[in-house]
C-alpha cells in the first residue's frame, strides 16, 4: 500500500492557497487544522459563523484549563485564543460578510464533489439526516471554494465522483480540490491534476477518481 | 415612572407563555450565549406544542455536552424546530430532537444558516421576504420563487416573525439596553428584535447610565424583561466552571 498525506499534510498544502491579507473561513474537519500552517510573514484574517474576525489559533488541550472560554469559540465550538484586532458581530452581519462578497476563501470538507464542482458535504448518507450550517451559504457565496478531504471513502470509494448521489451543498461551486493524493483544479474542461503524491502515477489516481482527469502538462510532485 | 424592566425570578419571566407560541432562542455551538435558565424555566412551566427556532436542535455535541433546549424536546414540548443544524454530530449519540424527527413526531425546517439569521433579522426590521442565492440549485430550493438578479438566479425567502424570544447577553441596563461578551453575541441581537416578547437572561444588571452608549448592541426597546443569573462565574468563563456543562 503507497502512503498517502496526512490530514495535517492536505491542510499545510492547502495552506499555500492563502494570501497576505485574505479573510478566511475554515469548515470543520481537515479544513480547521490549515490555521496552524499560515506561511511566514503572512497575514491572513479568519472568520468564523457566530460571529468573529481575526481570532487566534485553537485553545490546546494543554492549554485549556486556563484558557478556554465558553465566550470565545469557532463555527466548530472549539476555544480559541483572542488576538489584537480581533472583532465581535452577529450571525445576520456575519452572513452578510458571506453573501456580501466579503470573504476571499472558503476551505470545506467533502462528502461527494463532482467533475463539474458541485459540492455535497452536508448530509450523512449513512443516518439519512444532516446540518447545513453555514456551509451552503460559504459554499455558494464565497470568492474561492477549496475543498480539503481524503480521495476516497473509509472503504475506498471515490468522492470525487461524475454526478453526486446525495443532497448538495452547492451546484459548480468548487474551484480546487486538495486531497491526500492529489491537487486538481476545476476548470470549464473538466478536472486538471495538477499536482500529486510522491510515489504515485495519475494512472493510479485516475483509477481512485470516477471522472476522467486531465493530466497537467506541468504535473508535478505535490510540494509544501 | 422609571423604566424598569427586571424581573426577578426566570419562572415569573416565562409564565405568560402560552402553548403554540414561536419562541427563537439564542444558540450557537456551544454553552456561551444560551440562556440556560430560561430555557429550563420553559421546561417547568411546561408549554405545549412549541415552535422552536434556533440554530440547533440542542443536544449535538460538538465539544462539550450540556444542558440546553433538548430539555424541550425530551419533556415533549416541541411540535416543530426551524434549524440550520439540527442533528448530534455523532451518530452514535443522537439528540432527543433526531429521534422525534425521524419518527415523524416533531416537524423540521431545515434552513442554510445565512439564510435562518436573515429571516429572523427581517422579521424584527419590517421586511417581509427577501431573495438570497444561497439555496438555489438544491433541496432548499422547494417551490420557492426564482428570480434573477445580475445574472445569478437567487430565491424568496420569507420573514420569521415570534412570539417570544429568549436570549443570552453579559450586562443590561434596566432600561433593557444590552452588552455581549465576544461570541456570546451570534443569533442573540437579531433575536431580540424580532419577537414579540423579549426576555433576556444577564450576568449583571445596571442602573441606566452604567452602560456606555456607545457599546450597546441591542437598545432597551427590543427588550421586555432582564433576569440576573446568581452564579458568578468569573473570567475566563471556563467551560468546567460553568455548572451547565455536565461533567464528564
Amino acid at each position: 500500500m503507497k502512503e498517502r498525506l496526512s490530514r495535517e499534510t492536505i491542510a499545510m498544502r492547502a495552506a499555500k492557497e492563502l494570501f497576505d491579507g485574505a479573510v478566511v473561513n475554515l469548515g470543520i474537519g481537515i479544513p480547521t487544522l490549515v490555521s496552524s500552517f499560515i506561511p511566514e510573514g503572512m497575514e491572513v484574517t479568519f472568520h468564523s459563523e457566530n460571529g468573529v474576525l481575526a481570532f487566534g489559533p485553537v485553545v490546546t488541550a494543554e492549554e485549556a484549563a486556563v484558557k478556554a472560554d465558553i465566550d470565545l469559540v469557532n463555527a466548530g465550538g472549539q476555544y480559541v485564543k483572542p488576538l489584537p484586532g480581533m472583532s465581535f458581530f452577529h450571525h445576520a452581519d456575519s452572513f452578510l460578510m458571506i453573501r456580501g462578497g466579503h470573504i476571499d476563501i472558503a476551505m470545506l470538507g467533502v462528502i461527494e464533489v463532482s467533475e463539474k464542482g458541485d459540492l455535497a458535504n452536508w448530509m450523512f448518507p449513512a443516518r439519512g439526516v444532516g446540518n447545513i450550517g453555514g456551509g451552503m451559504d460559504l459554499a455558494f457565496n464565497a470568492k474561492r471554494v477549496i475543498c480539503l478531504t481524503e480521495h476516497t471513502t473509509k472503504d475506498g470509494k471515490p468522492k470525487i465522483v461524475k454526478q453526486t448521489s446525495i443532497p448538495l451543498t452547492a451546484p459548480a461551486c468548487v474551484d480546487l480540490i486538495v486531497t491526500d493524493l492529489a491537487v486538481i483544479e476545476v476548470t470549464t474542461a473538466g478536472l486538471v491534476l495538477k499536482e500529486i503524491a510522491p510515489g504515485w502515477t495519475p494512472a493510479e489516481v485516475q483509477h481512485l477518481t470516477e471522472p476522467k482527469l486531465i493530466v497537467s502538462e506541468t504535473l508535478r510532485e505535490i510540494e509544501l | 415612572m422609571a423604566i424598569n424592566k427586571i424581573c426577578e425570578t426566570f419562572d415569573k419571566a416565562v409564565a405568560d407563555i402560552p402553548d403554540g407560541a414561536i419562541i427563537l432562542i439564542g444558540n450557537f455551538a456551544g454553552p456561551g450565549g444560551t440562556p440556560y435558565y430560561l430555557i429550563h424555566a420553559l421546561a417547568r412551566q411546561g408549554a405545549k406544542n412549541l415552535t422552536i427556532i434556533a440554530n440547533t436542535a440542542g443536544g449535538i455535541g460538538l465539544t462539550v455536552d450540556y444542558e440546553d433546549h433538548r430539555i424541550l424536546f425530551e419533556n415533549g414540548q416541541v411540535k416543530k424546530v426551524i434549524a440550520s443544524f439540527p442533528f448530534s454530530t455523532s451518530a452514535s449519540k443522537p439528540s432527543p430532537a433526531e429521534k422525534q424527527i425521524l419518527a415523524g413526531k416533531v416537524e423540521l425546517e431545515l434552513v442554510p444558516q445565512g439564510t435562518l439569521a436573515e429571516r429572523i433579522r427581517c422579521g424584527g426590521a419590517g421586511i417581509p421576504a427577501f431573495y438570497t442565492p444561497t439555496g438555489y440549485g438544491t433541496t432548499i430550493a422547494g417551490q420557492k420563487d426564482v428570480k434573477w438578479f445580475d445574472g445569478r438566479p437567487c430565491l424568496l425567502e420569507k420573514a420569521i416573525k415570534a412570539d417570544f424570544a429568549l436570549v443570552r447577553a453579559y450586562k443590561a441596563d434596566k432600561k433593557g439596553n444590552l452588552v455581549y461578551r465576544g461570541t456570546m453575541r451570534q443569533f442573540n441581537p437579531i433575536m431580540a428584535m424580532n419577537a414579540r416578547v423579549t426576555i433576556a437572561e444577564v450576568d449583571e444588571i445596571v442602573e441606566a447610565g452604567g452602560l456606555d452608549p456607545e457599546a450597546v448592541v441591542t437598545p432597551g426597546i427590543f427588550v421586555n424583561r432582564i433576569v440576573k443569573v446568581e452564579e458568578n462565574l468569573g473570567f475566563p468563563r471556563h467551560p468546567e466552571r460553568s455548572f451547565w456543562v455536565k461533567k464528564a
